[in-house]
């Protein structure tokens, strides 16, 4: 990885985008197995774009929980471009209880340009939601373990990024909106994207540095849809090797240390 | 005290007669009408044609809530610095905090309402949309923390434009170190009574407003996660009026009740003795 020549920001942006990058679909059944998945809020329905389930990673029973970016258009418009609604996040933070019960640690996947924004949202809590995984996961007695896979936009993204540990792809971003987004907002001009990219600090090494990540997931050469195989691979390397590192503790140390990594994060004099 | 008296001290306490009423008349941004700017503070705010209940400084706020003489600041000196590096971001920040008079976007502080001691933090947005950076979350923070401690309820008054986008990343945290606070102090027993103000959005809302134990909303103000034209622009069609309203939110279930702001010190006394007494083993 070191001999790597360093990617700018926005050229990341492209590669995450490249329409071959694999999605939790492909690395599923790379990382895992046994894998059944479920279904439901036991409210509102069930949210395509926040898939969830059980299964085994090196034999250990998981939960796994992941935003759900479609390979196609047609995939895109049934998972709503990984766009989850309050039900997504309610689902999720059911099966997070779930994994709760039975001892069984929580492994989310990020992968969203943010949380959805129309009329259903709004009426059904978005805002809401959002706060309640915040939350919820904060005191969840169980080792969670996140890795954004491409996209970690905003609240929508951190609502499955309360966690243990936090990794990145190493060409995932993690911003708190999309570079268009805070382009247009502070600039009035969408397309500014490419500045807007160059200050954010939205790199897995900026997230890094700020305290927000703990660790890189290198992808090979050009990027993970050239090998989702190694890619898969050095996923399930880190998984393990932080599952494995989280289960010797005691659920009050993890709690503790998961509330101290976001504690600590802000810059302010007094 | 009757509640005729107590309106007429504390709006007393606002209007002197050497108090020149220099500012503009406020046109009211729900109804359109237009209200003098001295009739709008003696009637705390509220547009006297809708009832919409406007913005008001989190001095005013503070003075309008608190017994008087009740309130001591918490960190009044803590001030942002600049986690990402962002261009000019600094002097913006100094430039307000000399426009504004205050050094964040949020007030926080101990005082007794009607007797009742409490731990309050009020979002002011004349400081750039009160949005949440590292201050906001910090200082909301502590003051969970202090309320566990003391053994104190909690009352914030929100209102936010959402994350402060010039600190990036950090400012995103702090939806779940608020969040997180919240949550143990939950845990530890005690009482967070959320009043949703005008504006209360995104990344706020995302966190800690929409976690209290009791949530009241003013008036016709306007609560959301998404800003009405990024769903206007994603739908292509017009909202309704009130959509994002007080009023929408609890038909959908999402807040307790509205509570209009002369009512609104009253309704918090009640609601913290509420919770003192009647304790069952």
């Amino acid at each position: 990885m070191d001999e790597k020549t360093i990617i700018a920001p926005y050229d990341r942006l492209k590669i995450i985008r490249n329409k071959d990058r694999p999605t939790i679909r492909d690395y599923l059944p790379l990382i895992f197995t046994d894998f059944y998945e479920l279904h439901g809020d036991r409210f509102h329905g069930d949210d395509k774009a926040i898939l969830g389930g059980i299964g085994r990673l090196e034999g250990i029973p998981v939960t796994i929980i992941a935003e759900v970016k479609g390979r196609d258009v047609y995939e895109n418009k049934e998972v709503n471009f990984a766009m989850p609604h309050p039900e997504g996040y309610r689902k999720a933070l059911r099966l997070a209880h779930q994994a709760e019960k039975f001892h069984r640690p929580v492994i989310c996947f990020i992968d969203t340009p943010g949380a959805y924004c129309g009329v259903g949202a709004e009426k059904r809590g978005q805002g809401e939601a959002i706060a309640r995984s915040l939350y919820e996961f904060m005191t969840l007695r169980t080792p969670v373990i996140s890795v954004v896979l491409g996209e970690g936009g905003s609240g929508g993204a951190l609502a499955l990024g309360v966690c243990d540990e936090l990794a990145m792809l190493e060409n995932a971003v993690y911003s708190v909106i999309s570079p268009r987004g805070f382009a247009s907002i502070l600039w009035k001009d969408a397309n500014r994207e490419e500045e807007a990219c160059n200050i954010m600090k939205i790199t897995a090494e900026d997230a890094v540095s700020l305290g927000v990540a703990e660790q890189i997931i290198p992808e090979p050469e050009g990027g993970a849809h050239n090998d989702p195989e190694t890619t898969a691979e050095n996923i399930s390397e880190f998984l393990s090797k932080s599952l494995k590192d989280k289960m010797t503790k005691s659920i009050d140390e993890l709690l503790k240390s998961r509330y101290n990594k976001f504690r600590k994060i802000g810059e302010f004099s007094e | 005290m009757t509640m005729e008296e107590w309106f007429k001290q504390v709006t007393k306490r606002f209007y002197t007669d050497d108090d020149q009423p220099k500012e503009p008349d406020f046109k009211c941004p729900r109804c359109g009408e237009t209200t003098p700017a001295k009739e709008l503070r003696e009637g705390l705010w509220v547009c006297s044609h809708c009832g919409y209940h406007s913005r008001m400084t989190a001095r005013d706020r503070i003075e309008l809530t608190c017994d008087h003489d009740s309130f001591t600041e918490h960190d009044a000196g803590m001030s942002t610095l600049n986690p990402i590096d962002f261009p000019d971001y600094e002097d913006k920040i100094k430039d307000l905090q000399e426009k504004t008079g205050l050094t964040e976007a949020v007030i926080t502080g101990e005082c007794t309402i009607h007797g009742e001691k409490c731990v309050i933090g009020v979002m002011d947005s004349h400081f750039m949309m009160a949005s949440m950076g590292s201050v906001v979350g910090e200082k909301i923070t502590r003051a969970f923390e202090f309320a566990e401690e003391n053994k104190l309820p909690i009352v914030l008054f929100t209102a936010s434009g959402g994350a402060r986008m010039q600190e990036g990343l950090v400012s995103l945290m702090q939806m779940a170190k608020t969040s997180g606070a919240a949550a143990r102090f939950s845990q530890s027993g005690g009482l967070y009574i959320t009043v949703l103000t005008d504006p209360t959005t995104g990344g706020v809302t995302a966190s800690f407003a929409s976690l209290g134990d009791i949530i009241i909303a003013e008036p016709k103000v306007l609560v959301g996660f998404a800003g009405r034209r990024v769903i206007e622009g994603t739908i292509k069609q017009r909202l309704p009026e009130d959509f994002q309203s007080a009023e929408f939110l609890l038909e959908n279930g999402f807040v307790d009740m509205i509570v209009e702001r002369k009512n609104m010190r009253r309704t918090i006394a009640h609601l913290i003795r509420l919770h003192r007494s009647g304790e069952v083993r």
